[in-house]
């Protein structure tokens, strides 16, 4: 039986769903295979079990069901009027009993069945009985299905009822819709009930929570009522109406005096009136609220006098308690939700008068008597008439008293930045309190590094002393190298500076020589003189190398040329000329004509084509002069250029290379990937 | 804010410079740059890489003990802020500095005292043996002092310009 708490009903399956699940499960759970060759027993055992589990978990789901709802005459008349009020108690219990029906049907219907399999002759029988049964069952359930869904409705709204305790301190607020109870909920709990300003946004009942004296309050919101006849009221109004009806707590009747509501104040006190039965017994509390809008002393006469016949109403109940008559305050509070003005008030004086009424009534019942004789607050008997107050030595009175008046006259730091501008445009000095020799060094700024060195580690209070040793051994030191003379050695001379300087370029030429041949010896061909491209190996050359080294080089030339090939006949003239003109010197011009005649018969190894020099011009051949001879041999030298194959590639030479080496192309590896070959 | 020493190479570190990394025995390395850096994580030990102060220190190149480095001295116990003794210091801090720095030219000096005599009687040395480079054997016979011969050689202007120089 729950007491108050509807969340935990298990759900309610729709029909189908609940065939499906309850058919499904016997399929899983029984054994499935059978043969027509079994003995018949067996046979009539399987499906004999089949039904019967049907049945049973039929019968356990159903049970659940019936279980679970509450029954509304069991529970606090609240919840059953609540209940009755939005499900309809006829309805509710209807289906209930409904389902109640149908778990019997069942029962029947197995048992009726399990009869007749306990004569089925063949397993065909036997399985027309089964299936039969099973759908007999199913039958039963689809005709309740409307019943499951309409439960399944109640189980999912009941599950989103407030959890109201229906015996603890409770603060009922009610009046008119939108005279701002669910504003004032907000603002003493926190309870977040929509406020909107058309009527009945309140459509259910909403509980808070709110403290007093250590005490737990519950505060329940409740949909606006209008002021109606009975029997025309809706269900939302029903649901205040029941929560006034049966909750024993303090109830707060909201009044909007600035009629923004939409309702005069003459229409919200004739439904004071005709609800006024409902608050026998229960601390009543008039509340005028809104008034920002409308100040209560400028109501109008009217107002005002049907506000005080209200007042009178709930001044009776006060005194109908039996207790003593409270003034007016605790009877007629103002107040404004909007600007928070009396909400506080208001809260304690509800509480204040629930705790009252409610002490009271427990002191008045039987029970409270068995805890009472147990209680004796035990005061001792005064010896004599001598006063004995409580003792406080006089230093702490007088500490205490200092501390005070340190705290209030001590300016803070925080105080000291708010009015220098806040905590983004001030930052407090820290070096405020600096003890220091002179008060005047506080806020020096002492430079940590200077020159590459850190200042700190160079601090020393006797440093200029120190520094004056250091700088006295220093002038000392100088005076000694002052008397030190540099000797001066053997010099070179400036022509043997400059042997010197060549030496020491020949070998640094030698040496990169050296090592640009060593780097390319592998793929430098060795090429014989004769073919030097670069025309490195000219006798010009030879000669200032010679003369460099101080040699003279004419004769060497000289030589080198009267051996070139190049040059034969040229050399040949020279050297004959020359030894002609030696040997012959008187007779010169007589010499020279035989002897040049002599020279072209005596050279046999000239031949015919070397009859002429080459630039001569033969009339016959096509020349202007001999320049243009000249060109014209230069033209076709150039033409018939003949390669100059020294040590280079021929066709003898060519290879071709595997570009794509099989092995490094292909195959797998055994750690690793192949992206990359 | 402080300068420290790089423990490589020995150079100051300024703000926003380098690298530190601190071992599991929590002793703290400090580096300039990544060369440093670098040279560190290869595991060479500074007192063998050239070109770092250890090693100079280590092999007499550079100045190891005098009285200007006893000025700089690292102190845990911070002292009370004196005016004076601020102004005293900023300024002894210059003086320190233009002498320690005459006193490291000095030593240097006096390393480099032999250096003119040794480099003469090398060049001499190199003169005498290399002279065969640039003078002809004949001609030295001849003319036995260690200088060039400038010799004049007639050669015919045609050939001349047809040829090139080259080296």
């Amino acid at each position: 039986m729950v007491q108050y708490n509807f969340k935990k009903i298990t759900v309610v399956p729709a029909g189908k769903d609940f065939i499906d699940i309850i058919l499904s499960r016997t399929q899983r759970q029984t054994p499935t295979v059978v043969h027509k060759g079994y003995a018949i027993s067996r046979l009539r055992q399987f499906y004999m079990r089949k039904v019967k589990y049907t049945q049973q978990n039929f019968h356990e789901k159903l049970s659940t069901i019936i279980d679970e709802f509450p029954r509304l005459d069991d529970i606090h008349p609240f919840y059953g009027d609540l209940l009755h009020v939005l499900y309809n108690k006829d309805h509710y219990k209807l289906a209930l009993g409904q389902i109640n029906t149908a778990r019997n049907l069942i029962g029947k219907i197995s048992k009726d069945y399990v009869k007749l399999l306990k004569y089925g002759d063949s397993l065909y029988r036997c399985k027309t009985l089964k299936v039969a049964a099973l759908g007999r069952m199913c039958t039963v359930i689809k005709r309740v299905s409307p019943s499951l869904a309409y439960l399944e409705q109640v189980r999912q709204h009941m599950a989103r009822l407030p959890s109201i305790d229906p015996n603890t301190r409770t603060i009922l607020i009610c009046g008119y819709p939108n005279v701002g109870k669910s504003s004032f909920i907000n603002k003493i709990t926190r309870a977040d009930v929509d406020v909107q300003p058309y009527a009945f946004t309140t459509k259910s009942l909403f509980v808070g929570h709110t403290d007093y004296k250590y005490l737990r309050y519950q505060v329940i919101d409740t949909p606006g009522i209008l002021d109606r006849p009975f029997e025309d009221r809706n269900i939302i109004e029903m649901c205040s109406i029941t929560a006034l009806a049966h909750l024993r707590a303090a109830i707060l009747f909201f009044l909007d005096i600035s009629g923004s509501c939409g309702y005069s104040i003459a229409q919200q006190a004739a439904l004071f009136h005709s609800i006024k039965s409902l608050f026998m017994n229960k601390p009543l509390i008039i509340i005028c609220n809104k008034t920002d809008l409308q100040p209560f002393e400028n109501l109008s006469e009217e107002d005002m006098k049907l506000v005080m016949e209200m007042k009178a109403e709930a001044m009776k109940t006060v005194i109908g308690q039996g207790g003593e008559a409270i003034d007016e305050e605790g009877v007629l509070l103002k107040m404004s939700a909007l600007i928070e003005d009396g909400v506080i008030a208001v809260k304690n004086a509800a509480c204040e008068r629930l705790l009252n009424q409610r002490v009271e009534l427990k002191m008045k019942s039987k029970k409270i008597n068995d805890c009472l004789n147990r209680f004796h607050v035990a005061m001792p008997k005064p010896r004599d008439d001598k006063e004995r107050p409580a003792f406080i030595p006089e230093a702490v009175l007088e500490a205490r008293a200092k501390e005070a008046a340190e705290k209030e006259k001590r300016k803070l730091e925080k105080d000291l930045e708010d009015e220098n501008g806040g905590a983004g445009v001030y930052s407090a000095s820290l070096k405020k309190h600096y003890i220091l020799a002179n008060e005047e060094w506080k806020e020096d700024i002492m430079p940590e590094i200077l020159d590459g060195h850190n200042v700190y580690d160079f601090v020393d209070p006797d440093i200029l002393q120190r520094l004056e040793e250091l700088e006295q051994e220093e002038g000392l030191r100088q005076e000694e190298e002052a008397d030190d003379v540099d000797m001066d050695g053997e010099e070179l001379t400036p022509e043997e500076k400059e042997a010197l300087a060549e030496i020491r370029r020949k070998k640094s030429f030698l040496i990169q020589q050296h090592r640009i041949k060593k780097s390319t010896a592998e793929s430098r061909p060795t090429v014989p003189r004769k073919f030097d491209k670069d025309k490195k190996f000219t006798t010009e050359r030879m000669g200032r190398q010679l003369s460099a080294l101080g040699l003279d080089p004419s004769l060497a030339i000289e030589r080198a040329r009267g051996r070139s090939l190049s040059r034969k006949g040229r050399k040949r003239e020279r050297s004959l000329a020359r030894g002609g003109s030696d040997g012959d010197d008187a007779m010169d011009m007589d010499v020279d004509q035989p002897s040049s005649k002599k020279l072209r018969m005596r050279s046999r190894s000239r031949s015919r084509s070397r009859s002429r020099p080459p630039g001569e011009v033969v009339p016959g051949q096509g020349f202007k002069d001999s320049a243009q001879k000249v060109k014209a041999i230069k033209l076709v030298r150039k033409s018939q250029k003949v390669r100059n194959k020294d040590a280079r590639r021929g066709d003898a030479d060519r290879t071709i290379p595997t570009l794509k080496p099989k092995h490094l192309f292909s195959g797998k590896r055994s750690l690793g990937k192949t992206s990359r070959r | 804010m402080r300068l420290e020493k790089c423990w490589f190479c020995s150079s100051t570190i300024y703000p926003g410079h380098g690298i530190q990394f601190v071992r599991n025995d929590a002793k703290i390395f400090r580096f300039c740059r990544s060369k440093c850096h670098k040279n560190f994580k290869m595991k060479r030990n500074p007192r063998k890489v050239k070109w770092t102060k250890a090693y100079r220190r280590l092999h007499g190149k550079d100045m190891t003990q005098d009285a200007t480095f006893e000025f700089e001295r690292k102190r845990n116990r911070p002292e009370r802020y004196d005016r004076n003794v601020a102004e005293n210091t900023l300024k002894a801090i210059k003086k320190i500095d233009k002498i320690r720095v005459d006193r490291e030219a000095r030593h240097h000096k006096e390393r480099m005292r032999h250096k003119k005599s040794k480099e003469q009687k090398e060049a001499a040395r190199e003169l005498e043996q290399g002279i065969s480079l640039v003078k002809a054997p004949a001609v030295l016979q001849q003319e036995p002092s260690l200088t060039l011969t400038k010799v004049k050689v007639k050669v015919s202007a045609g050939e001349d310009e047809t040829r090139q120089m080259e080296e």
